[in-house]
């Protein structure tokens, strides 16, 4: 076998791994394995790569300083990957995992820009342009747009997640519309320029510039409660663009990896869409309608009770099942801890604690499930939104902390609502609802919640870190 | 006798492929990674989607190898520098990824205490 086809083994080898990683993550205890192998497969490319022909060509002619230059940027990237990843704390995953996805784009941009540098080099020294509309030319414009687009896209999704003041307010401008579609435009042309003159670098980096200039413009109108929809996305786009890098370079494992990435963040989207009831063309380029909004005062005007942390805690001392239903708030307050302490002082009392969680709620798929984790809430008890809904009706005390529209009852009954028919917990029918919130203010969707006023429910206003404290104090007393 | 099959089997491989082809080829590669892909992900429960996003965030740094290829062949020094700096981002975006991952599930493992 020539050692072309060792190292396209080699390939074949990581594609599996990464699979078999995909398919350990369905479950909790696997899915660590599942890690080690993707990483695995990672090394396995990664090592086959450094023996490709034009590699091995560049060693005989030049000794090993390319390897140790390649080395040298490999332990470069991999430390600053490294201590990113262990330093960040863990409540800041969703800034890190859209940062790090940044970084994964802008590589492939490189890549198909470097390709297209030496390419372009080699035809000029044979007299010979570039063949318009090749393979490599489409995909190397594909590349450096998609790229761009993900770096600059994860970038503005970094600034928002870390709540840097520059992104305090999501860009609302009414001519918005207008400028993204000048730069789609202007996109569509430079890459047909790309594509039909190959043989000019500067219309590769004026289309990657207009991708960096798009990605910020695409993103930066998108709000909060959106985020979680906009991470799967970028996400997709950074698998699509190594996708993209690997028909550059007629190199399968990184279609292959490249299209696992992609699927995987489209389901996602699919997934958080769904969850939210809204399509992808509404969360990217909508904002929330302003249809006919019930106004907050009609809503709770005389019917909102307000009750102290001793109420509250009279009433838990007697109920049999507890459900807490966290949201974004509770991640916010980093109130986690304090959570499982209060859960720790009901199971004492021989109360069932169970957690609901929402689909979207908080600003990543999945995170409050990191979130309670953390505090060491074992996973069992946590149950997702379908598998909880029917039980609340036995259910004693729903409390509800730092959510709102993801229990938002107007979902289900007024079909003029703005988020009429979106999935919510059903904490409503509980026997009592305890919500814990600083104050009656809307949620991302703008619009009152019905649930503050409801008979069943008490208002528990103060910060969520400090109320559960005071609550979990009372009930000890 | 290996040394004689091995040749035989691998024959044509030698024989040039026209561009339809390999493209072809890659895009038979595309859709079919996208379909295991769609199959494998829709299994995934929701309480690891978090991790999911980031352990499918790490593989996305496989262009990696494209990187080191490209800037290991030091065809032009703009070439090789650019090539460098993609070899060190895709690092960075494999590195954090699975760290990243790995300390999101140890989260997850129950506790002994």
């Amino acid at each position: 076998m020539s050692s072309q086809a060792w190292i396209n083994l080699a390939y074949l080898t990581a594609s599996m791994l990464f699979i078999v990683a995909f398919k350990l993550m369905t479950g909790p205890r696997t899915a660590v394995k599942g890690n080690y192998l993707g990483a695995a497969g990672m090394a396995i490319a990664i090592l086959a790569a450094c023996f490709e022909k034009p590699v091995m060509q560049s060693v005989a002619a030049q000794g090993a300083w390319p390897l140790v230059m390649l080395g040298l940027a490999g332990v470069i990237g991999g430390v600053i990957g490294a201590v990113m990843a262990i330093k960040y704390p863990m409540t800041g995953m969703p800034q890190m995992v859209a940062l790090l996805n940044g970084f994964g784009g802008a590589a492939s941009t490189l890549v198909a820009g470097a390709e297209l540098w030496n390419a372009t080099a080699a035809a000029k020294a044979a007299s010979a342009p570039l063949p318009a509309w090749t393979q490599f030319a489409i995909a190397t414009a594909l590349t450096g747009l998609i790229g761009a687009v993900t770096f600059w896209g994860s970038l503005v999704a970094f600034g928002k997640l870390e709540e840097l003041p520059q992104f305090k307010k999501a860009w609302t401008d009414p001519n918005r519309h207008w400028i993204n579609l000048g730069l789609a435009v202007t996109t569509l042309l430079l890459i047909w320029g790309v594509c039909a003159n190959p043989s000019s670098n500067l219309l590769f980096w004026l289309l990657v510039i207009v991708g960096s200039a798009l990605g910020c413009t695409l993103t930066m109108p998108i709000g909060g409660a959106d985020m979680p929809v906009v991470i799967c996305l970028l996400n997709s786009y950074s698998g699509l663009a190594a996708a993209a890098a690997g028909f550059v370079i007629d190199n399968s494992v990184l279609v292959i990896a490249g299209s696992l990435v992609g699927a995987s963040g489209l389901i996602l989207t699919a997934i958080m869409c769904q969850a939210m009831n809204r399509s992808l063309a509404g969360v990217l380029f909508g904002g929330l309608g302003t249809t006919a909004v019930a106004n907050a005062d009609d809503v709770y005007a005389g019917k909102v009770k307000s009750a102290s942390a001793e109420e509250i805690a009279m009433v838990l001392e007697g109920a049999e099942r507890v459900v807490i239903v966290p949201g974004y708030g509770l991640a916010v307050a980093q109130a986690q801890h304090a959570v499982r302490e209060l859960a720790n002082a009901l199971e004492k009392r021989g109360t069932t604690v169970e957690y609901a969680i929402h689909p979207v709620a908080g600003r990543m798929p999945g995170h409050m499930n990191v979130l309670l984790a953390e505090a060491d809430i074992p996973y069992e008890k946590l149950r997702e939104m379908d598998d909880i809904n029917p039980t609340f009706p036995e259910t004693d005390v729903a409390i509800v902390i730092g959510a709102n529209d993801v229990v938002n009852p107007a979902a289900r009954t007024d079909p003029k609502s703005p988020i009429a028919g979106m999935p919510i917990l059903d904490v409503d029918k509980a026997k009592t609802v305890v919500v814990v919130k600083r104050s009656l203010s809307p949620g991302f969707a703008g619009i009152p919640n019905p649930l503050f006023a409801a008979d069943n429910t008490l208002m528990y206003f103060a910060d969520g870190k400090k109320a559960i404290l005071d609550l979990t104090a009372a009930l000890s007393k | 006798m290996p040394s004689l099959i091995v040749p035989l089997l691998f024959a044509d491989a030698v024989l040039p492929e026209d561009p339809a082809s390999r493209f072809i080829r890659l895009l038979t590669v595309f859709l079919l990674a996208m379909w295991v892909g769609f199959e494998v992900i829709t299994k995934v429960p929701q309480r690891l989607h978090t991790p999911l996003t980031s352990g499918s965030n790490a593989i996305s740094g496989i262009t990696a190898v494209g990187a080191i290829v490209v800037a290991g062949a030091l065809t032009t020094g703009a070439g090789t520098l650019l090539g460098f700096l993609a070899v060190v981002l895709a690092m960075i975006n494999v590195a954090g990824g699975f760290v990243v991952t790995h300390r999101m599930l140890e989260m997850f493992q129950p506790k002994k205490k």
